[in-house]
């Protein structure tokens, strides 16, 4: 039925399955976009935010899509910047994932903040003071960049190619990414660090309070550095999940074993740098400020010790000793625990930089303020995870998101009367070539 | 975010803030103007030379 779209020299399943797909996983976004429209027609009383939680859970939210997205400045500036050329097989996917988390982020803030018609307000009555106003400004400009990176994928679609101007953009476009990737990278470091330098600079806060150099706190660093370090983990966790639902083998493997090489020696360094801030805080910073390590960890029903230890050592040296040994990647089993802890880690991290922040008693008389969210915040945040997976599986199946495909699983005879439909409209074709997929 | 708007300010952190911004959607917008342009030329030429 779609066939004519769908990229040549591949095979996917017939239509009707795959409208079953997408029909059972929009499901899970209409009740997620049902509460979104509660919370914009009704307001914030939807959610359980309260004096102590002013951005409900979808801070957390906000801050873990923008993490694990951080695969596709990387992989970008590895591979335009660095010219790492074997990451071009997986570029496509690292740019389609930051475009849904991107995405996913500004449709989160949209409910956050209330009032989405009042959005622009940022940028047009701009906060020069506050870190957050950077993160709107590289957070959007960054999305643009996605947007750009991601345009030439959809112009290579069959049917879109054939129009000479697209055919010509999607050209132009690839031959000027370097510079797009360059910005994005720029825009990603700052908005990836003041995200972080919003928790350091809380001075009223010790638990999140760091010191650093100017204006900026060590946790601004850290978070870009967790970004670049967990984002291609969460690229390459996807790719494999992609690739045990579709039961093919879509990157190659030289493509993996790099990214995950350079991530392990992100994560290794990030882990040691984290440690470090972590022990300065403990032992001078905290102390400093009357309080001890385990202020922050005891007499409530749930951040225990636990936490830091299953961040930094379970969730962050050990994926990072299995992905910087060639034994390790290699071995797919290991492979897969690295990436998905590395994935858990920043997401633990992201998690206690907002909302245990925000749990921690500052004032004597105070108690810990736990918080459960609402039904509305809760479908509101897997609402990202359902429009993720739809726009991966249109893109999969009708544009050449993985230039790889075709080579490594290769079809036996292409379908008569697909080709004899071909050479009617291109009798010219150089099937070589055209079995070559297309690079973004 | 124009020196227009009524609470603008001549001073650093307008011109730090505002100018990082306008500098990335320069060079966006630059970027975008040159391939689309580039692209009608080619496309009305018949220019067919690459296959990406």
């Amino acid at each position: 039925m779609d066939s004519a779209l769908i990229p040549r020299g591949v095979k996917r399943c017939p239509f009707p399955q795959f409208i079953l797909f997408v029909a059972i996983v929009g499901a899970v976004l209409l009740w997620g976009v049902y509460a979104m429209l509660l919370c914009w027609f009704k307001g914030l009383n939807q959610t359980n935010m309260n004096d102590a939680y002013g951005f409900a859970l979808w801070i957390w939210a906000d801050l873990a899509v923008i993490a694990v997205g951080g695969g596709a400045f990387f992989t970008g500036l590895l591979r335009y910047i660095f010219g790492k050329d074997d990451l071009k097989n997986i570029i496509n996917y690292a740019v389609l994932i930051g475009f849904i988390c991107y995405s996913s982020a500004l449709l989160i803030l949209a409910i956050d903040i209330g009032q989405p018609l009042r959005g622009w307000f940022i940028f047009w009555h701009a906060n020069v003071h506050s870190m957050l106003t950077e993160v709107a400004f590289c957070l959007s400009c960054y999305f643009g960049v996605l947007t750009i990176e991601y345009i030439p994928l959809i112009l290579e679609n069959r049917q879109i190619d054939r129009v000479p101007f697209f055919h010509h953009l999607g050209h132009n476009m690839h031959e000027t990414m370097a510079v797009f990737a360059a910005t994005g990278a720029f825009l990603s470091f700052f908005h990836q660090g003041s995200l972080g330098g919003v928790a350091g600079v809380l001075f009223g806060r010790p638990f999140a309070f760091r010191e650093g150099i100017l204006i900026w706190p060590w946790t601004f660093f850290l978070f870009t550095w967790s970004a670049a370090a967990c984002g291609p983990c969460f690229t390459i966790l996807i790719t494999k999940i992609t690739e045990t639902v579709t039961r093919k083998k879509l990157v190659k493997d030289s493509a993996i074993e790099l990214l995950a090489k350079i991530s392990g020696w992100m994560l290794l360094t990030y882990s040691i740098a984290k440690t470090a801030d972590t022990w300065y805080w403990a032992t001078v910073t905290a102390p400093s400020m009357g309080q001890t390590l385990m202020d922050f960890y005891s007499n409530n029903p749930l951040y225990g010790i636990w936490i830091l230890i299953l961040e930094i050592a379970i969730c962050g040296f050990v994926p990072a000793f299995i992905l910087i040994t060639k034994k390790g990647r290699k071995n797919s089993l290991a492979l897969w625990i690295a990436i998905t802890l590395a994935t858990i880690g920043v997401c633990i991290n992201r998690w206690v930089m907002v909302l245990q922040v925000m749990a921690v008693p500052v004032l004597t008389f105070e108690s810990w303020f736990m918080y459960f969210p609402s039904w509305q915040e809760i479908a509101t945040t897997i609402l990202p995870v359902a429009y993720g997976v739809i726009l991966i599986a249109i893109s999969y199946r009708y544009l050449p998101v993985f230039p790889n495909e075709p080579e490594l699983n290769p079809m036996e005879t292409l379908p008569a009367q697909e080709t004899e439909k071909e050479e009617a409209v291109e009798p010219s074709v150089d099937l070589e070539q055209e079995l070559k997929p297309a690079e973004a | 975010m124009f020196p227009f708007s009524f609470e603008w300010i001549w001073d650093m952190g307008h011109v730090v803030f505002m100018g990082g911004l306008w500098y990335a959607l320069t060079i966006l917008g630059i970027g975008m103007t040159y391939c689309i342009i580039k692209s009608a030329i080619d496309a009305s030429r018949g220019n067919d030379e690459h296959h990406h």
